[in-house]
């Protein structure tokens, strides 16, 4: 018991002198260096840390204001988010980054409590995308269901048109978790929709890598396309296995955690064929991302000791991230007029980016990603999703593809009114 | 094992049975109850940094104290080893979701008790292999009950009323006209409400264990056939440990989800929580009601302190560089203080506490 004392005495005396101390745009970012999937989190850390220490280099901060990326290891362990949430919440932070659906649905509730903007990009509760119902929550560029659409109306665009889905069986291999479930309301509606058959193969998380035995049901259904939302160790595991028993790998399509160049290491010439959706482009030839390279990588202020995973898909998804960051300090600073912004004034101007091919050029990123527009009722805004194949070298983006709105709006809606439902008391708003 | 400590000389019977015997351990314990009833909501309400403090570090400490008393109980006075304590946990909180959701006009603190019960009833269950199998071929069926639990929480949809996210969700939720749980619930509040169970629990827990159960189960753990031959109904002694310890994990695992977590998925109650709870106990001290809030307190509570330390004193380090080191600490420390005292730390604090009462004489 006199442990514990002495525990809780040193904390609080650690509390304290933790105060605040100048002026500065504080971004808490969750990281995951640490742990079972930190071959994934190292890349996507670094791109986000790079590119804000890149506008702290090149321009002093935004509007003049440093920003701090006050990292905090999760090891992608939900427990320990909250206990990262919590440790800034008190200092005005501008937003949240969970970096985990686990995290992020955690954190959904008090987002609205605590006045703090989420940021889920691309991941996390796909219903949060009614913005009408989730204030607090955005999920740019698309959400996973927007995804799984996309990825659908990819397959039926090489099938040759969405008709000729009707009778095809397509498997689905997911991560046997709150993320790999989530796509399977909308692929069952889908399915029902456009008459194919799917079939189901969840990975349990120990047994991610070991997956003889789901790929022996693969090779007994024979489904004639495999989608993947896989994570980590499960991806490369899988794309072996698929290689193993012979299935085509341009009919294998993993989602955009499961197709980064991690994913590929060391087994690249079976992956070869292999698609993947993603939201950036790839590479490093983008004038940020060179400033990138010559202010922050080059002269060691960055944790990339690899300069060659600069630009790599993961990566540049760490930029995307800061990206939107910034550009909502950007906007929330022009709202207010001032430098010192807080938390409300950047959910305010989350649902006014427009990340136009204009603004993008502006940046220096032009076509690094597709074009954004974030608005009050659409906080994903559905954007479209690119489609990418591996060569045996590199990603290769064929096209971008659209999500089917019409299928994918209605049922986020539906989603986000059963959220809702069973919670009194919820925070909503209503968009003029 | 640890057994009453003794040395000061009683004129009555009373005085001789009570609870805690010794003038110093009174006047600790008061103190202690003192100071996180009083102490630290003070500190957590006044405090910028109160509501980390709170929400971060002392709420799961507590919870996880209980939790850690729940497979002490289990392990340390009843000599069964268990792996599956982190599914009882969830057992527990899906126990306590399904309640709050099919009867929300129910007390929140109620419904908490009441999920103990389920988790006692599966605890049973479970424990039944232990009436033929001892030590670690218990450990095994035990893991079994882990890995078919964390499937159930999975696949029966049921259990969290068929979100798509899969995860248990919880909404504000107000008993005695006050918000005690969900995102807009004061930490000052939730603290107080966990501690206050976690104290008469803790209270519970250490007057079963010295009444005629508790000592049953001290006596199937040290030599079970003597025990038989004494009168010990194995079956009895061996299925209430399991199901009083169950009932343990599952009240912590409901509070875990609805006055920590606010939102879980089945992640929060795998095997690995089970082996950090059995670290918990074996760290504090095997068969002691102290030792397991020091394990508790060792587990969670130092990492978290060697996490933020370096930021507060203002060194510059990458928070990933302290995770690893972090790691490399611990794992340090629980050799060195196993190596020190394989009893744990409550029987280091026992002996001291016995040197410092004779002090300055070496023995008493």
């Amino acid at each position: 018991m006199k442990i514990k004392l002495l525990l809780a005495g040193l904390a609080s005396a650690l509390a304290i002198t933790s105060a605040p101390v100048s002026a500065e745009l504080l971004v808490p970012h969750l990281t995951y260096r640490t742990g079972p999937f930190a071959g994934n989190g190292i890349v996507f850390a670094n791109g986000f840390y790079d590119y804000m220490t890149m506008l702290n280099e090149r321009d002093g901060g935004i509007g003049g204001v440093k920003v701090n990326v006050e990292e905090c290891e999760t090891g992608y362990n939900a427990q320990k988010g909250v206990e990262c949430y919590e440790s800034t919440k008190g200092r005005n932070p501008l937003i949240t980054i969970p970096n985990s659906t686990g995290i992020t649905l955690q954190l959904i509730q008090k987002a609205s409590v605590d006045q703090i903007p989420l940021l889920s990009a691309g991941y996390g509760l796909s219903a949060a995308a009614v913005g009408e119902k989730f204030p607090w929550i955005f999920n740019a560029p698309t959400t996973y269901w927007g995804q799984m659409s996309a990825i659908l109306s990819y397959i039926g665009e090489l099938e040759g048109g969405m008709d000729n889905l009707s009778g095809k069986k397509i498997g689905f291999i997911y991560l046997d978790a709150g993320y790999g479930r989530e796509p399977l309301p909308l692929l069952e509606t889908l399915s029902e929709q456009y008459g194919f058959e799917v079939l189901k193969i969840p990975v349990a998380g120990k047994e991610m890598q070991n997956q003889s035995s789901h790929w022996l049901t693969v090779r007994k259904e024979k489904p004639d396309w495999m989608i993947m939302w896989g994570w980590g160790a499960m991806n490369s595991t899988a794309i072996k296995a698929a290689a193993k028993i012979r299935f085509p790998m341009d009919r294998f399509i993993g989602n955009w955690w499961s197709s980064a160049h991690v994913d590929m290491k060391g087994h690249e010439e079976l992956a070869k064929g292999y698609r993947g959706a993603t939201f950036s482009a790839n590479g490093d030839s983008f004038p940020a991302l060179q400033d990138v390279i010559k202010l922050v990588v080059d002269p060691g202020k960055s944790q990339t000791t690899d300069k060659s995973t600069v630009g790599n898909v993961l990566y540049n998804r760490g930029v995307i991230n800061a990206v939107l960051t910034a550009e909502a300090i950007t906007i929330a600073q022009k709202n207010t007029g001032k430098t010192d912004i807080t938390g409300a004034d950047m959910r305010d101007a989350f649902e006014q980016i427009d990340m136009s091919e204009a603004r993008l050029s502006e940046l220096g990123l032009e076509g690094f990603m597709e074009p954004i527009k974030i608005s009050c009722t659409e906080h994903s805004g559905s954007n479209p999703v690119i489609m990418t194949q591996w060569n045996g070298e590199d990603w290769v983006p064929s096209k971008a593809v659209p999500v089917l709105r019409e299928i994918v709006i209605p049922e986020l809606e539906a989603a986000a009114d059963k959220y809702i439902s069973d919670k009194p008391g919820w925070t909503t708003q209503t968009c003029s | 094992m640890f057994y009453r400590e003794a040395g000061q000389f009683k004129t009555d019977y009373k005085s001789d049975s009570a609870v805690f015997p010794i003038l110093q351990d009174r006047v600790g314990i008061a103190f202690m109850i003192f100071l996180a009833l009083v102490v630290v909501p003070l500190y957590g309400w006044s405090s910028s940094s109160g509501e980390f403090f709170l929400n971060g570090i002392m709420i799961p400490f507590m919870i996880f104290a209980l939790v850690t008393i729940g497979l002490n109980i289990l392990m340390g006075y009843a000599g069964q080893l268990s792996l599956g304590t982190g599914a009882f946990t969830g057992v527990g909180a899906y126990a306590c979701y399904k309640l709050i959701t099919h009867f929300p006009e129910l007390n929140l603190i109620v419904a908490v008790l009441m999920s103990g019960f389920f988790a006692a009833a599966v605890g049973i269950i479970f424990g039944l292999p232990s009436l033929r199998i001892k030590g670690l071929y218990l450990a095994v069926t035990t893991l079994a009950a882990q890995f078919f639990l964390e499937w159930l929480f999975i696949r029966w949809e049921w259990l969290y009323n068929y979100d798509p996210s899969g995860a248990l969700i919880v909404p504000d939720i107000t008993a005695f006209g006050i918000i005690i749980a969900g995102p807009s619930a004061n930490a000052v509040v939730k603290y107080l409400v966990v501690t206050l169970i976690v104290i008469f629990m803790t209270w519970i827990a250490s007057n079963v264990i010295r009444g005629r159960i508790g000592r049953s189960w001290m006596m199937i753990r040290d030599m079970d056939i003597a025990a038989e031959l004494m009168g010990v109904r194995p079956l009895a002694a061996k299925l209430s440990a399991f199901a009083m310890s169950s009932f343990y994990c599952g009240v912590g695992g409901a509070m875990m989800v609805f006055f920590w977590l606010g939102a879980a998925e089945v992640e929060s109650f795998d095997i690995n929580h089970s082996f950090l709870f059995l670290f918990m106990v074996i760290i504090g001290g095997m068969g002691s009601l102290i030792g397991s809030f020091m394990g508790a307190a060792f587990i969670w509570v130092l990492p978290i302190i060697i996490k933020f330390l370096p930021a507060t004193i203002g060194i510059e380090i990458y928070p990933s560089t302290v995770e690893h080191i972090n790691l490399m600490i611990i794992g340090g420390l629980i050799v060195f203080f196993l190596a020190v005292e394989p009893n744990g730390l409550a029987r280091l604090w026992q002996l001291a506490k016995e040197k410092l009462r004779v002090w300055p004489f070496p023995y008493a």
